[in-house]
């Protein structure tokens, strides 16, 4: 039964009908997965990839501005004469960075108050989910507009101000989970044997809780790339010289209506494969690691 | 206590928790508040008399206390790019928004809806395969990316459709009501009511593109739900038709569920006409808090984010409470 939810056999090979065996057989979650490691792949090796680094990083060339694509720079050169595919390849740093930062920060901070919500019960819960809901109440987005632009537009500070708007949503979920896994033998048990809470809830609890978590996390990255991405257009993100694809869209908007089109372009097509292959892993993954047929 | 006041009581205290969380991010998170509030390009002396007014350097009670009765007087402030109270921008433009997002709500729904069915119909097959990509990809395209595509070849190349704004300068009719829309159908002139509905196109349809991906995703799943019940099987066993199972049968069933992302929907539609009217130069709430965010106008930037989380609020108790209406067994949980 553990083999199977886990995915894989004790020799480590995946479990057949288990979610691994599951989630190889899906062809368009393995497109998704491959494209997701071509842009880590990429991203981590940005500097030996392309002969502009200093580009990628910000150094202006300005003799080659609004170069289109040609043999030298493949997707052309923007604004203050950067070559666009060096500006891409930083700006998938940038992207990634702020999703599994936003995502990992915010599913810990949910952990910890969704299970001490769930565990402790009465006013603790009242208390801390009337609170989490206050957070929710706000409109996705905004929530990390006020909190950006209180802290100053900077990468750090995207991550941050999506955090804040990001983690009730985990907290709900694990709460929910704990409830269910607190009225369980094993769980009274270990507290019947004298256990501390705080080990009932790290040991017992919380690796039991972490599935649905883990699936809704791999969803949200897409989500979230899309979020730093409309903060950065609107000058709320990562600012100049940084590379960022919402910033490269803002900065080559006002070029795209006179032909210039391979800047905004390009950043904009960047955005969306990476957020289609994340959305797409997420639905794969709920579907093979949900039990109802179908769904 | 009954449902309604019990709901409508914890509305209450959300939006009392909304105007906390703003206070809280915008007078205690940035190191200078007074700076921010006053401006970019605000002197000392400037910045001295904002802390001033504000009362920026009273105890934090007693300036929570003070922001919560300019809030309860409607008084949200003035924003010093335009010198002018901030509510009656908000009001003056909140119509041109509403309209925006009302009809990219409908929009979705009428065509989410029939493909979610759809999808759900022919479960697995490649047709359901495609529906779902093509879903997939309307929650995965940026916004305001997809309305420069727009902008770029159905305004710009082919001509079809203005590039921005709301209007033509030249046409202008009476404004009772505020949603051009209406608004042109009572000036009864045919030429009016074509000018607005192709300055909508465009809008429009990029702000309904992730609610359609939403609405077809949760439709889809909740009538596979609905279907494998033994009511959709005893309907077929007694020989009704197809087309009756899926849309008579089912689709009530699987409305349900659906009333709660019509909340969701115009959530996102809010959220992306703050990135879609910055784009196609529409006078909305959106780009008020877009050119804020240019300017730093900050009074705006939480005064605006403030108003848009308050009206989401209550759409959404609006929303619970007609879904408790419909469906009575909401009431008991």
């Amino acid at each position: 039964m553990t083999a199977v939810l886990s995915g894989f056999t004790r020799r480590g090979t995946p479990h057949p009908g288990g979610t691994v065996w599951r989630f190889r057989r899906n062809k368009l979650g393995l497109a998704a997965l491959s494209i997701i490691t071509f842009y880590i792949v990429v991203a981590v090796l940005a500097p030996v990839i392309t002969p502009f680094a200093d580009q990628g990083r910000g150094t202006p060339d300005l003799p080659n501005r609004l170069m289109a694509p040609n043999s030298t720079n493949w997707l052309g050169t923007d604004d203050v004469g950067r070559d666009v595919i060096a500006r891409l390849l930083f700006g998938a740093r940038t992207a990634l960075l702020i999703a599994f930062g936003v995502v990992s920060v915010s599913v810990v901070i949910g952990v910890v108050i969704g299970a001490t919500a769930g565990y402790f019960g009465r006013w603790i819960d009242e208390t801390l989910m009337r609170i989490t809901d206050m957070f929710l109440a706000f409109p996705p987005l905004l929530l990390a507009v006020i909190v950006a632009a209180s802290l100053g537009p900077s990468t750090r500070n995207t991550i941050i101000a999506i955090t804040v708007s990001w983690w009730p949503w985990y907290a709900r979920q694990i709460r929910a989970q704990v409830l269910s896994l607190r009225e369980r033998p094993y769980v009274k048990a270990a507290q019947a044997l004298g256990v501390p809470n705080h080990r009932v809830i790290g040991q017992h609890i919380i690796p039991n809780a972490m599935t649905p978590v883990w699936v809704q996390a791999t969803a949200d990255l897409g989500a979230v790339i899309l979020v730093a991405a409309g903060l950065s257009f609107v000058g709320l993100g990562t600012r100049p010289p940084g590379a960022d694809w919402g910033l490269m869209i803002e900065e080559g908007r006002s070029f795209v209506l006179a032909g210039q089109w391979w800047i905004a372009g390009s950043a904009g097509a960047a955005v969306t494969i990476l957020a289609l292959a994340f959305n797409l892993i997420g639905d794969v993954v709920h579907e093979v690691t949900s039990t109802k047929a179908g769904d | 206590m009954p449902y309604l006041v019990r709901r409508f009581l914890t509305s209450l205290l959300v939006i009392l928790g909304v105007i906390t969380i703003t206070f809280v991010v915008a007078r205690l998170v940035p190191s200078d508040p007074a700076a921010l509030y006053a401006g970019p390009r605000a002197r000392p002396a400037q910045v001295e008399q904002v802390r001033q007014d504000l009362k920026l350097d009273a105890p934090i009670v007693e300036q929570y206390v003070s922001y919560l009765g300019e809030l309860s007087r409607g008084d949200l402030g003035i924003s010093f790019a335009t010198r002018q109270p901030i509510l009656d921008d908000v009001v003056d433009r909140f119509p041109a928004t509403l309209e925006l997002a009302l009809l990219a709500t409908l929009l979705s729904m009428v065509i989410g809806i029939p493909l979610g069915v759809r999808a759900a119909a022919r479960q697995n097959k490649a047709s359901d395969t495609s529906l779902r990509l093509l879903a997939v990809t309307g929650v995965s395209i940026p916004v305001f990316w997809a309305a420069l595509l727009l902008q770029l070849f159905f305004a710009s190349r082919l001509g079809w459709f203005p590039l921005s704004g709301r209007l033509p300068s030249d046409v202008s009719f009476n404004e009772p009501t505020g949603f051009f829309l209406i608004d042109s159908i009572l000036s009864a002139s045919p030429s009016n009511v074509w000018a607005v509905l192709r300055h909508l196109a465009m809008p429009v349809t990029v702000m309904a593109l992730f609610p359609l991906g939403l609405t077809t995703r949760l439709i889809r799943s909740s009538m596979i739900d609905v279907l494998a019940e033994p009511y959709s099987e005893a309907a077929r066993l007694a020989g009704v038709p197809e087309r009756t199972v899926l849309y008579r049968l089912a689709l009530k069933n699987a409305l349900a569920p659906a009333l709660t992302i019509l909340g969701l929907t115009f959530a996102f539609s809010v959220s992306s006409a703050f990135l879609v009217e910055a784009v196609f130069g529409w006078p909305g709430i959106g780009s008020y808090l877009t050119s804020a965010i240019q300017r730093l106008d900050f009074p705006v930037i939480t005064a605006g984010a403030l108003v848009i989380t308050v009206v989401y609020v209550v759409v959404n108790l609006l929303l619970d409470l007609l879904h408790a209406k419909i469906d009575p067994r909401v009431q008991l949980s």
